[in-house]
C-alpha cells in the first residue's frame, strides 16, 4: 500500500508493468506436508577420504543425511544444514558420475528412497490462477538449490555404466513413474526440462515400462484437453512423444493411430497452443511419414477444428499444413484437395494480413506447387474466386502483391482454365447487382447494426 | 426418407410442410449456423412429420449425422431430453435411447453431459419394463465400451435406472459400478467418484455397507489427488445415509486420513466441505474428531487451505453441540484464530475477516469485548484493503452484541484510510458499505465524521465513485429524512452547479436526479429547480442535454402548475438548440412529460439519424464502385 506513487494515484489503476515487477522475483516453496521435526545435520566424512571398506557404509550414510527436507520460504533457518546437505548431493553427484562398481544392489533402495523423497511432492497451488505462460514469469521453486542436485544425482545414476534396470525396476516401478508425470505440471521450467531428461532416460532403458508411459501420457493429455485446459509440461512431454513415434514399429498399432486421432489431433484445440504447437506439429508428421493413409483423416480432423476466431492460431494451423503438405504422397493429396483448398481459400481471403500471408507462402514450395500443378483443374476453380476478388479487395499491399504473384503462377499452370475462370467470374459479376459486401461488412463491424442489410 | 423429400415439399406435395422441408434441408447444409438453427428448431420438424415419421425417419437420420460440429451436437443432445412426446409418448421414449447413446460417447465434455442429462431426464419416462428392455441395455453398454468417454457417461446413468429394476439387474448394475470405481482411466475413476454420493443414496442401507464403503475407501486412496478429493464429496452423502454407531468404523478412518492427506487440494476438499462432514457425523464425532482435524486445517502449511477453512469458522463453531461449545471455541478454536489474524497470507486473513464477526454473538458480550475485539481491532489496522473492508462490512453482527461505540474509534481511521485508498474498487466498496455504517453509528457521529467524506467521492475523479456517492446520498436520505438532507447535504450538492468543472455541474443534476424523490415536492420545486432551470444555459452541451433529462426524473415530484410554468419553456428553449443532442432529449422528454409538445416523435427523430447515416454510406458506395471498376488482369 505505502509502495502506490503519486503517479498511480492519478488514475487509480495499478499499472501492469508495477504489478509484473514486483511478481517477478516470486519463488515458492514445495507444497511438503511436513509432519517431521527438523534436527541439525552434522558433517560426514568425505568419501574420497574414508577407506573403500567404509565407503558404501558412508555412501549410505549420506544417502539417509540427504533425505532431510528444509524450508526455503524461510531463507534464515537451518542455513548450516542447508550447506551440509547441498554440499553432500555435490558430492554423491559425483560420487554415481565418476567410480565405478558403486552401485551395488543394496544401495537401489536407498537411492531410491533419497530421490522419493526429496523429488515427489505435491506441486503448490499456482500463485497466479490466471497464469499465462506466454505472458507472465513462472514461479520458480523455492528449494531449487537441493532439488536440482537430485534430479542430478538421478539422472547420473541412470546412466551410470553399471546401472542394472533388472534391479532398479523393483524401485522405478509404474508409481514411480506415475509421481515423476505428476511433476511434469511444475511451473519451473528448469525442472520440467531434468524430467524431460530423465522420463526419456527411465522410457529407454525400462522396457516393461514403456506402454505403462505412453498410457499415463495420454490420460495426462486427454485431461488437459477435455477437463482442466492446463497442464504446464504439455511441449516437455510431446517432445519425448516425437522421439517415442520415431522409434514405432511398422505397421502402427491400433493403440498409437487412436493416440493420433483422439488425442494429438483433438489437442489443436487447446487454448496455449502456442506453447506447444511446433512439438505437437512434429509430432503428427512423424506419424504421418510413417503410414501415409493416415494423412486424410489427420487433415480432416484439423479441417474439423480449425480456428474460427483466433488468427494466431491459424497461422500455426497453415504451418502444421504446410509440414504435412511438404511429406503427403500425391495419391492422399488428391483424396484431401478439395475441402483442404476451400479452407486454403478462406484464409488467402481472410483481412488478417499474417493469415492470408501465410496462406499465400505455400505457393513458395516447390513440392506443394507440383502438387496444385498435377490438380489444377481441381484446385484452380475452388482458389479462383477469392484470389481475384482479394486481388482488388485486400487492403494489404503486400498481399496484394502476393496474389498477383499466386494468380500469374496459376494461370501459366493452366491458361485455358483460368481464361473460362475469369470470364465467367466477370459475367457473374456484371448479372448481380455489385455487392460493396467490403464496406458494409466494415460499417457493421463498426455499428454492431444488422439492420444495414434491410436498407440497402 | 427425411433425405429424399428435401427441400421440393412434401412428397405428396402438400405445400404447408415446405418450410420442414427447408428445415430438414438445412440439417445437412455446409453451413454449421444453418444446421445449428435446423437443431434448435427439432421439436417444430418433429411436429410436422408426425409422431410415426419422426420414429422412423427423423430418428435414424440424427443418429447418422453424429459426426458433426459439437454445437450441434450439444443443441441436438438438449433437444432430445425433450423429444419424448413428439416420438409418441412414454410407450415409444426408447427410440430416442439410439442418438443419446451415440451422443454420449463423443470427446467433447459439454455434448457428453448434456446427452447424460438428457438420458436420465428420458429414463424416468420409461416404464420399468421399458427400463430393463431398453434402458439398462445401453447402461451395460456404455459402461463396458472400448473408450473411456462411453464409461464416464455410464457413471451418471446408474443411480437413475437402479430404484426401478428387478433385484438381478440390481446386482448387475452395483457390479458394473464396481468395475468403474477400479478403472484404469483416471477419467472414470473421477467420474464414478463424482456419483459414489448419488449411487449410495439408491442403493439399501446394506449395500451401502458392504459395496459402497468398499469403494468409497479404494477411491479415497486412489494414487491420484484429483479422484481422492471427489471420494470427500462421497463421504458427506455416505455418512448422512449411515446410523451413527457405524460411522466410527466404516467412514471415519478414511475422513481421518484425508484430512491428512499429503496433496493440498485433497485437505482443501476436506475443509470447503468442513459443514456438511460437520453436519454428517453428528455431534460426538465432531467432538472428538473433527475439532482436532479442523485445529490442523487453520493451521496447514498451504495458504489455499488455511483460506478455506478460515470461511468455515463461524459456520462450524454454530454447529458445535451447545453444552460444550463455548468450551471448544475458547480452548481449541481461538488461539488459531488469533494465529490467523497475523498470517502471512493475505486471502487467509480476508477469508478469516469475512467470518469472524459472526462469532460475537456466538460468544456473547463478555468473551467479545476480552477476546475478539482486540482481534476485530487488529484486522481494521490491516495492511490489506480487503480485510478491513469484509471486518467494516460484517459491523451489524457486533453491533447486536456489543453495540458499535466500542469499535468506533478505531473504525473511523479505518474508514477514512479505505475512502481515500488509491484503488478506485477499494472506494467503491465501502461507499457500498456507507448506509449500514450510517445506521449502525447514528447521525449525530455521521454528521461529525463522515459527511465530509461522502461529500468528497462527489468529486471523485472516477466516475464509478461520483455514480456510487449520488446512489449513497439517496440511501442516507431514505435513513436520515428529508429535513436532514435540507440542512446538511442539498445547499453542498447544489453549491457544486457553480463549480467551473462540467463534470462536478454535472454531478449535481445526477445528485437532483436521484434525492428528489426522497427530499419531496417542497425541497424539489423549492430548492432544486431553480438550480435546474439555470443549468439550461450552461456552456456545455453535456450539462444542458442532462438538464433535459434531470427535468424528466423530477417532473413526477413537482405539481402540475410547476411543470406548465417554469418547466416547460425550458424544455421549448432546449428543443431549439442548437447541439442536436440537446434538442433530441428536450423533445422526448417533452413527450414523456405530457407536455403536449410532439413536433417530431422520437421514431421520427431515430428514423432521420439512420437516413442521415444512410445518405453517408450511399455516397460510400459510390465512391467506392468507382474505385472498383474491374480492372483486367
Amino acid at each position: 500500500m505505502s509502495a502506490i506513487s503519486a503517479t498511480e494515484k492519478v488514475d487509480g489503476f495499478t499499472r501492469k508493468s508495477m504489478r509484473k515487477a514486483q511478481k517477478q522475483k516470486k519463488s515458492q516453496g514445495s507444497s511438503q506436508f511436513r509432519t517431521q521435526a527438523l534436527t541439525e545435520l552434522s558433517p560426514l566424512p568425505q568419501l574420497k577420504d574414508a577407506p573403500s571398506t567404509e565407503q558404501q557404509e558412508l555412501f549410505s550414510q549420506k544417502l539417509q543425511q540427504c533425505c532431510m527436507l528444509f524450508d526455503f520460504m524461510d531463507s534464515v533457518t537451518d542455513l548450516k544444514s542447508k550447506e551440509i546437505k547441498r554440499a553432500t548431493l555435490n558430492e554423491l553427484v559425483d560420487y554415481v558420475s565418476t567410480n565405478r562398481g558403486v552401485l551395488v544392489e543394496t544401495a537401489y533402495p536407498e537411492i531410491s528412497n533419497m530421490i522419493c523423497t526429496n523429488i515427489f511432492r505435491t506441486l503448490p497451488p499456482s500463485d497466479n490462477p490466471d497464469f499465462d505462460p506466454e505472458e507472465d514469469e513462472p514461479t520458480l521453486e523455492a528449494s531449487w538449490p537441493h532439488i536440482q542436485l537430485v534430479y542430478e544425482f538421478l539422472l547420473r545414476f541412470l546412466e551410470n555404466p553399471d546401472f542394472q534396470p533388472s534391479i532398479a525396476k523393483r524401485y522405478i516401478d509404474q508409481k514411480f513413474v506415475l509421481q515423476l508425470l505428476e511433476l511434469f505440471d511444475s511451473e519451473d521450467p528448469r525442472e520440467r526440462d531434468f524430467l524431460k531428461t530423465v522420463l526419456h532416460r527411465i522410457y529407454g532403458k525400462f522396457l516393461g515400462l514403456r506402454a505403462f508411459i505412453r498410457k499415463q501420457i495420454n490420460n495426462i493429455f486427454l485431461r488437459f484437453i477435455y477437463e482442466t485446459d492446463h497442464f504446464n509440461g504439455v511441449a516437455e512431454l510431446l517432445e519425448i512423444l516425437g522421439s517415442i513415434i520415431n522409434g514405432f514399429a511398422l505397421p502402427l498399432k491400433a493403440e498409437h493411430k487412436q493416440f493420433l486421432m483422439k488425442v494429438l489431433v483433438p489437442m489443436h484445440t487447446a487454448k496455449g497452443l502456442a506453447l506447444f504447437h511446433a512439438q505437437l506439429a512434429y509430432c503428427v508428421v512423424q506419424f504421418l511419414e510413417k503410414d501415409p493413409i493416415l494423412t486424410e483423416p489427420v487433415i480432416r480432423g484439423l479441417l474439423k477444428f480449425w480456428p474460427k476466431t483466433c488468427s494466431q492460431k491459424e497461422v500455426m494451423y497453415l504451418g502444421e499444413i504446410e509440414e504435412i503438405l511438404d511429406v503427403i504422397e500425391p495419391t492422399q493429396f488428391k483424396k484431401i484437395q478439395e475441402p483442404l483448398f476451400k479452407q486454403i481459400s478462406r484464409c488467402v481471403a481472410n483481412p488478417h494480413f499474417q493469415v492470408a500471408e501465410r496462406a499465400l507462402y505455400f505457393w513458395n514450395n516447390e513440392y506443394i506447387l507440383s502438387l496444385i500443378e498435377e490438380n489444377i483443374d481441381k484446385v484452380l476453380p475452388i482458389m479462383f474466386g477469392s484470389l481475384y476478388r482479394i486481388s482488388k479487395e485486400h487492403w494489404n499491399p503486400t498481399i496484394v502483391a502476393l496474389v498477383y504473384n499466386v494468380l500469374k503462377t496459376l494461370m501459366e499452370m493452366n491458361s485455358t482454365l483460368f481464361d473460362e475462370l475469369t470470364a465467367s467470374y466477370k459475367s457473374d459479376r456484371q448479372r448481380c447487382v455489385p455487392c460493396p459486401s467490403l464496406i458494409l461488412t466494415c460499417i457493421q463491424n463498426l455499428t454492431g447494426v444488422q439492420l444495414w442489410q434491410n436498407w440497402i | 426418407s427425411v433425405e429424399k423429400e428435401a427441400p421440393g415439399g412434401g412428397a405428396d406435395g402438400d405445400d404447408s410442410l415446405y418450410p420442414i422441408a427447408v428445415l430438414i434441408d438445412e440439417l445437412r447444409n455446409e453451413d454449421v449456423q444453418l444446421r445449428l438453427n435446423s437443431i434448435k428448431k427439432l421439436s417444430t420438424i418433429a411436429l410436422a412429420l408426425g409422431v410415426e415419421r419422426t420414429r422412423t425417419e427423423l430418428l435414424p437420420f440424427l443418429t447418422d449425422t453424429i459426426y458433426d460440429e459439437d454445437e450441434v451436437l450439444l443443441a441436438l443432445a438438449e433437444q432430445l431430453g425433450n423429444f419424448t412426446m413428439l416420438v409418441g409418448g412414454p410407450e415409444y421414449v426408447h427410440c430416442l435411447l439410439p442418438p443419446l447413446e451415440s451422443l454420449a460417447t463423443v470427446e467433447e465434455t459439454v455434448v457428453r453431459d448434456k446427452a447424460v442429462e438428457s438420458l436420465r431426464k428420458i429414463s424416468q419416462e420409461h416404464s420399468p419394463v421399458d427400463l430393463e428392455v431398453h434402458f439398462e441395455p445401453l447402461v451395460k453398454r456404455l459402461a463396458s465400451g472400448d473408450w473411456f468417454t462411453s464409461r464416464t457417461s455410464a457413471c451418471g446413468l446408474f443411480s437413475v435406472c437402479y430404484p426401478r429394476v428387478s433385484s438381478t439387474v440390481k446386482a448387475e448394475i452395483r457390479q458394473h459400478f464396481r468395475t468403474l470405481c477400479s478403472d484404469d482411466t483416471p477419467m472414470v475413476r473421477r467420474a464414478a467418484a463424482s456419483k459414489l454420493g448419488e449411487f449410495a443414496k439408491v442403493l439399501e442401507l446394506d449395500y451401502v455397507k458392504s459395496d459402497i464403503i468398499s469403494l468409497f475407501t479404494a477411491l479415497a486412496s486412489d494414487e491420484q489427488d484429483s479422484v481422492r478429493l471427489l471420494a470427500v464429496e462421497a463421504c458427506v452423502s455416505i455418512a448422512t445415509l449411515l446410523p451413527q454407531e457405524d460411522l466410527e468404523t466404516l467412514v471415519m478412518p478414511t475422513l481421518r486420513q484425508a484430512a491428512e492427506d499429503k496433496s493440498w487440494r485433497v485437505r482443501y476438499m476436506v475443509a470447503d466441505k468442513f459443514s456438511e462432514l460437520q453436519k454428517a457425523v453428528g455431534p460426538e464425532i465432531t467432538k472428538n474428531d473433527l475439532v482436532p482435524a479442523f485445529q490442523n486445517l487453520l493451521k496447514d502449511c498451504e495458504a489455499e487451505v488455511r483460506a478455506a477453512a478460515a470461511n468455515k469458522v463461524k459456520e462450524f463453531c454454530e454447529n458445535l453441540p451447545e453444552d460444550s461449545r463455548e468450551t471448544i471455541i475458547m480452548t481449541h478454536i481461538l488461539p488459531c484464530v488469533k494465529e490467523l489474524v497475523s498470517d502471512t497470507n493475505q486471502h487467509v486473513k480476508s477469508a478469516l475477516a469475512s467470518v469472524i464477526m459472526g462469532l460475537s454473538t456466538i460468544l456473547g458480550k463478555d468473551n467479545t469485548v476480552e477476546h475478539l475485539l482486540p482481534l476485530f481491532l487488529a484486522q481494521l489496522k490491516d495492511e490489506c484493503p480487503e480485510v478491513r473492508l469484509n471486518i467494516i462490512s460484517n459491523l451489524d453482527c457486533v453491533n447486536e452484541v456489543i453495540g458499535i461505540r466500542q469499535l468506533s474509534q478505531s473504525l473511523l481511521p479505518a474508514i477514512v484510510e479505505l475512502a481515500e485508498d488509491a484503488k478506485w474498487r477499494v472506494r467503491l466498496a465501502i461507499i457500498e458499505y456507507m448506509p449500514l455504517l450510517a445506521g449502525q453509528l447514528g447521525v449525530e457521529f455521521f454528521d461529525e465524521k463522515l459527511n465530509t467524506l461522502c461529500m468528497a467521492w462527489l468529486i471523485d475523479h472516477v466516475y464509478a465513485i461520483r455514480e456510487a456517492a449520488t446512489c449513497n446520498l439517496m440511501k442516507l436520505v431514505e435513513k436520515f429524512g428529508a429535513e436532514w438532507a435540507q440542512n446538511t447535504i442539498v445547499p453542498k450538492v447544489l453549491g457544486m452547479a457553480n463549480d467551473p468543472n462540467y463534470l462536478h455541474r454535472m454531478t449535481t443534476l445526477f445528485c437532483i436526479n436521484s434525492l428528489s424523490e426522497a427530499c419531496g415536492q417542497e425541497i424539489t420545486t423549492k430548492q432544486m429547480l431553480p438550480v435546474v432551470l439555470k443549468m439550461s444555459n450552461d456552456q456545455v452541451a453535456n450539462v444542458r442535454f442532462n438538464v433535459a433529462k434531470s427535468l424528466q426524473k423530477i417532473g413526477p415530484v413537482l405539481d402540475s402548475s410547476a411543470l406548465q410554468t417554469e418547466v416547460k419553456p425550458v424544455l421549448e428553449k432546449l428543443a431549439t438548440d442548437t447541439d442536436m443532442d440537446v434538442k433530441y432529449f428536450a423533445q422526448e422528454n417533452s413527450c414523456l412529460l405530457d407536455l403536449g409538445y410532439p413536433e417530431e416523435t422520437t421514431q421520427d427523430h431515430i428514423a432521420n439519424s439512420f437516413h442521415n447515416i444512410f445518405i453517408d454510406v450511399q455516397e460510400q458506395l459510390v465512391m467506392y464502385r468507382e474505385l472498383t471498376e474491374p480492372v483486367c488482369i
